[in-house]
């Protein structure tokens, strides 16, 4: 949902020049997965800050509920057991089972897939502070922001056939808060500011990390979509054990079809139709229908 | 918790066995979280399944259930063996010195005094030898044959590295990395902190469980230090208050005791509980044990409480036996029971042996629920098709629910796990008709009084003379309460040391517990919160967040019991000449003419080092004990019994198998299960996303853990042709559940002396009210069987038989 006191970098479908007097700072969510616990309170925040009630489903043979990301389940925690090879107590390296609980949401693009692809004008939006927002009231349904997600986050609504994501909080954000699951995080796992100082903090945790034992530590925060605004410590470095893309970027497509080529292609191919419609009715003469063909309708 | 929950960040080590912090107890963990970010702590982790805490830790073990005392038996002797110990702090501060008595034996797996017709214990011989001067024998060299310190080792011998890798799962090198770890917290400067919950008191040995590790701490010299200590995890809001205010059918406010049918007389009462020092200087406390009894009768009973009536002494109800909920419920059973008023309780959840409840709360007369929520309790006689399979027309219990209102709906304190009571403030009125639970009290008393007035009885006096002062009798309010907790002086309390001077006028509200007195001119209804509500104000709505010391020790914020102290036994973090023994856990010292600090000292404030009184001032003789003498009925040493349902035999001494000292009736001996037909080892346990059996109520929690599951290795489900999220079976001797299964590499089989064992994980928090889909209780699985000091159930090793369902319903 747009908020006028957010300033709009980017809009779907739209040419609108930003706004440029304020001077706003860049945001970002840091989620230390080595320090969470998997106790769902994020889950339970976003939940009673944004008025959403999923259903009541089943258990499907994991800790994951709702099983997925749902228009009104928009985080999840994952839960992935892994036995990777670790150093043992006798020095030697055993297989040791670890794990792995991921926060599953939005990562809000600095260059977002969904918002490039979106044909309806404003129904995404990127605020100056990095958080990319859906205006529902915008939306066509069309699915296209799930398409170009490199991220599989979209989620359409069965009820009014619109897509929904993590808002990052903006409308908490806008007033100087932090998202309802930072808040409630009890273990700092998730935290809160400026993506520089997201990124310090980051570093400073991938120190630490390092001198446990966790050699492969590493920060994702992929280059493939400009950096992200949800950027995550992985004690084990590989994106891959988290089931995060390693080298996520827009699709080839998506950003062809919103680029300035397609749009150039797009409008030189309607000019082309169009004079070619002159030539012919030049050359051919209006199209009309003969008598006999009529009678025999 | 002898420290507190923010003192969890200045340890060295977060050790967790018998408890899942992370899952249960989310918000302390943040704690832990601190203590491994920011003091570079290593988190250990013991449990029979890996848990959410486990992923987080940096060493994670998996036990078999019920085998905790071998680990721990096998670390003391690691300990001893390896001279890892705090040798100062040991000779001084514990019993390591004191000489047992000739006749105290331990053969073949029974103590000495085990009296096999009656069932139990006779503890004579489990003391101190006395010296011609009254006081107990010591032997500072450590070197007598029957020192506590020699004994220690000869009992412990046996937890060789192979008896623990037999008897719990674990495999050596891993048992040697932990206790390695563990060994390292003896320096001075360097300390480990324990963690525990229900995983550690649920079983027949719940109570030995939790000495084990508190010997462990006194071996390293880690009780009473910043980033040490034992701490119980408690497992509700306000668990902690309701034991501090005696809500136990044995316990008076503030740990004191209800008296046994032999306690004829005040006198009597008296004398067995003002212990005498047990060795010269010593201070023993409970000296003191007559004030608080006196102020509490005069806070109970008023002007009817005099010195003539033995301050109303004959007012209070005899036990011939302990009525812990067990014998309640096996009375219940028997049809001994007419009517059952529970209050914020779900026994029918809670309690194990489902159907052996059901018939109990069937042969009721009545039964009162005071609850928020609509509990099982209160709708037993419900037919749920297969999750309660009753005939509603055979049960004649009349069943009156009684809506009471939530804690966000009352002000009031709660005392949290580290003993801090905070003050809350209402924020919403009750929905409805529903009361506080002070007002439902309240009217109950005060109609019941009414009738007694009206018709009188055989002894109306208890009732007739209680002190009921409030404004609205009807309606008690919290602040009333909490002051009267607190007690107040009802003359005038001379200064002993400056009779023209004044402790406290009449009718003011008490500073201490230092000022109650004996001969009637103090009340006090609880002597440990004295000090929560003084003249000065409500002492628990105090939220300074102030860290002087740095240590998270924040002295004004809320009150903690006793004394605003926030880390027991204290005195302990200094050498005998009052140096703290690590500079950078400074908690108190000795400052010339008294202790100071940055806590409340937990000692007599004047006493000067040369003196020799030791720090552990609860304690008859002043230290802590190695030896529990005769206050443990199963032993005064910890030792490995199994569960009374278990996969294996006792590989310490096979023809004591589990402990003889175990509560267990006559009754149910013949529902106990054998490995042959349920081969498998269960345990139950919470989740994260529920508590108990309220947050079913809610619709989050219900999105967040809907369905009742059963968690089992993938060794086990592919022998048994399970699949994940298929439909399970789970048999015990007592009943079947019905789950979905959830098969996992956190839990797997284990190699118990060469014979493999499964553990098969329940979780507790499904029934058939509230918002998740219906589900059977687990305590329909769990054995009717307590710990042998506190009766506690076995819920965390039973036996039981897995199959898949094949039938979909």
């Amino acid at each position: 949902m747009a908020l006028q006191s957010l300033d709009v970098k980017q809009r779907s479908a739209s040419t609108t020049v930003p706004p440029g007097v304020r001077e706003t700072l860049e945001v970002a969510k840091l989620i230390d997965v080595s320090k969470c616990i998997g106790c769902k309170a994020c889950q339970a925040a976003c939940m009673e800050w944004n008025d959403l009630r999923d259903d009541v489903g089943i258990v499907q043979g994991f800790y994951d509920n709702p099983a997925d990301l749902t228009d009104r389940s928009w985080t999840v925690m994952r839960f992935y057991e892994e036995e990777m090879p670790l150093k043992g107590p006798a020095g030697g390296t055993e297989n040791v089972l670890q794990w792995l609980i991921v926060k599953d949401g939005c990562l809000h693009c600095e260059d977002p897939g969904c918002l490039r692809a979106c044909p309806a004008p404003g129904a995404i939006v990127q605020y100056s502070n990095g958080i990319v927002d859906f205006a529902q009231e915008n939306c066509i349904g069309c699915g296209y922001c799930q398409t170009g997600c490199p991220f599989n986050i979209p989620r359409f609504s069965a009820k009014d056939q619109k897509a929904y994501k993590c808002t990052l909080c903006s409308d908490r954000v806008a007033v100087g808060l932090a998202p309802a699951c930072v808040k409630t995080c009890p273990t700092q796992a998730l935290t809160f500011g400026s993506k520089e100082d997201m990124l310090d903090l980051a570093g400073a945790r991938i120190t630490e990390l390092k001198e446990r034992g966790f050699d492969k530590a590493t920060v994702y925060d992929p280059a493939g979509v400009k950096g992200t605004h949800v950027v995550f410590v992985l004690p084990h470095g590989d994106p891959a054990l988290y089931r995060l893309p390693v080298n996520p970027e827009v699709s080839p497509l998506v950003a062809m079809w919103r680029s300035g080529v397609a749009k150039t292609l797009g409008v030189l191919t309607m000019v082309a139709v169009v004079v070619g419609g002159i030539f012919h009715y030049m050359k051919v003469g209006p199209l009309e229908v003969k008598d006999d063909e009529a009678k025999e309708t | 918790m002898t420290n507190h929950w923010v003192d969890i960040k200045n340890a060295d080590v977060v050790m967790v066995m018998g408890g899942n912090p992370a899952e249960a107890h989310p918000c302390g963990f943040k704690w832990v979280i601190e203590a491994k970010a920011h003091n570079k702590a290593k988190l250990v982790v013991i449990d029979p399944r890996f848990t959410r805490t486990a992923a987080v830790a940096d060493v994670f073990a998996q036990i078999r259930p019920g085998a905790d005392i071998a680990f721990l038996g096998g670390v003391i002797r690691h300990l001893l063996e390896k001279d890892a110990i705090h040798k100062e702090y040991v000779s001084s501060y514990t019993n390591a010195a004191f000489v047992v008595r000739e006749d105290y034996k331990f053969d073949e797996g029974l103590f000495s005094g085990w009296d096999e017709a009656g069932n139990k214990y006779d503890k004579a011989t489990w003391t101190y030898e006395t010296g011609a001067d009254g006081f107990a024998v010591v032997d500072p060299t450590l070197q007598h044959p029957r020192c506590v310190y020699q004994l220690l080792k000869q009992h412990f011998a046996r937890y060789t590295p192979q008896v623990v890798e037999d008897i719990t799962g674990i495999p050596q090198a891993k048992f040697l990395q932990i206790a390695d770890i563990i060994a390292s917290t003896a320096a001075p400067n360097r300390t480990m902190t324990h963690l525990y919950a229900l995983g550690w008191t649920q079983h027949t040995v719940g109570a030995q469980n939790i000495r084990a590790m508190a010997m462990i701490q006194l071996l390293l010299g880690n009780v009473g230090m910043a980033g040490g200590g034992v701490n119980a995890l408690r497992g509700h809001s306000n668990i902690q208050g309701l034991t501090d205010l005696g809500l136990l059918s044995d316990l008076l406010p503030g740990y004191m005791t209800v008296p046994r049918e032999n306690d004829t007389d005040l006198d009597t009462y008296l004398a067995k509980r003002t212990l005498k020092p047990a060795r010269p200087g010593q201070m023993s406390y409970w000296q003191n044990y007559p004030k608080f009894f006196v102020s509490m009768q005069k806070a109970w009973f008023g002007k009817a409480a005099t010195k003539e009536n033995a301050w109303a002494y004959d007012f209070l109800p005899k036990l011939d036996k302990v009525y812990d909920v067990l014998t309640v419920m096996e009375l219940m059973f028997q049809g001994k029971v007419n009517g059952y008023v529970c209050q914020g309780f779900n026994p029918l959840a809670s309690f194990p042996h489902k159907q052996k409840l059901i018939d109990g709360l069937s042969k009721l007369k009545f039964l009162v629920t005071i609850d928020p929520l609509a509990t099982e309790t209160s709708t037993f006689w419900k037919n749920m098709g297969d999750i309660n399979d009753v005939d509603p027309t055979k049960i004649q219990t009349e069943v009156f629910r009684l809506p009471s209102g939530c804690f966000a709906e009352e002000d009031g304190s709660l005392v949290n796990s580290g003993r801090t009571l905070q003050w809350h403030w209402k924020a919403a009125d009750p929905p409805a008709e529903a009361k506080a639970d002070t007002e439902i009290v309240g009217e109950l008393f005060t109609r019941i009084r009414a009738l007694y007035q009206k018709e009188g009885g055989t002894f109306p006096d208890p009732i007739l003379g209680l002190a009921w002062d409030y404004k609205i009798p009807n309606k008690p309010s919290p602040d009333e309460i909490a002051r009267e907790f607190n007690g107040k002086a009802l003359g005038d309390i001379p200064d002993p040391k400056d009779k023209t001077k004044t402790l406290a006028k009449a009718g003011e509200q008490l500073a201490t517990f230092a000022h109650l007195q004996d001969d009637g001119t103090t009340a006090c209804g609880n002597w440990l919160f004295c000090g929560s509500w003084t003249q000065a104000g409500n002492n628990m709505a105090r939220r300074d967040p102030s860290d002087p010391s740095g240590l998270g020790l924040t002295p004004a914020w809320g009150w903690s019991w006793p004394a605003n102290r926030r880390i027991l036994y204290n005195r302990a973090s200094a050498d005998p000449a009052g140096k703290p023994w690590d500079p950078k856990r400074k908690l108190i010292w000795w400052a010339g003419e008294k202790w100071a600090g940055n806590d409340v000292p937990d000692f007599k404030i004047d006493s000067k080092p040369e003196e020799g009184m030791s720090p552990f001032i609860m304690n008859p003789e002043g230290v802590g004990r190695l030896f529990g003498t005769d206050k443990m009925a199963d032993g005064p040493f910890p030792e490995h019994y199994e569960p009374v349902e278990s996969p294996s035999a006792n590989a310490l001494h096979p023809k004591v198998g589990h402990t003889p000292a175990a509560r267990i009736f006559k009754g149910d001996r013949g529902n106990m299960g054998k490995p042959d037909e349920f081969p498998y080892a269960a345990t139950t346990y919470r989740l994260t996303e529920h508590f108990h059996f309220w947050s079913k109520h809610t619709r989050i929690g219900a999105v967040l853990q809907p369905e009742l599951f059963v968690e089992l290795d993938e060794v086990l489900a592919q022998k048994k042709g399970i699949k994940n999220g298929d439909r399970i079976q789970v048999r015990s001797k007592r009943g079947r559940i019905v789950a979905k299964a959830m098969v996992t590499k956190r839990i797997k089989p284990l190699k118990i002396a060469g014979k493999e064992v499964h553990t098969v994980g329940i979780p507790i928090h499904w029934g058939w009210e509230g918002l998740t889909k219906p589900g059977h209780l687990a305590n329909t699985l769990t054995p009717f069987v307590g710990d042998a000091n506190v009766q506690t159930p076995e819920f965390k090793a039973f036996l039981v038989d897995v199959e898949k369902v094949l039938d979909r319903a």
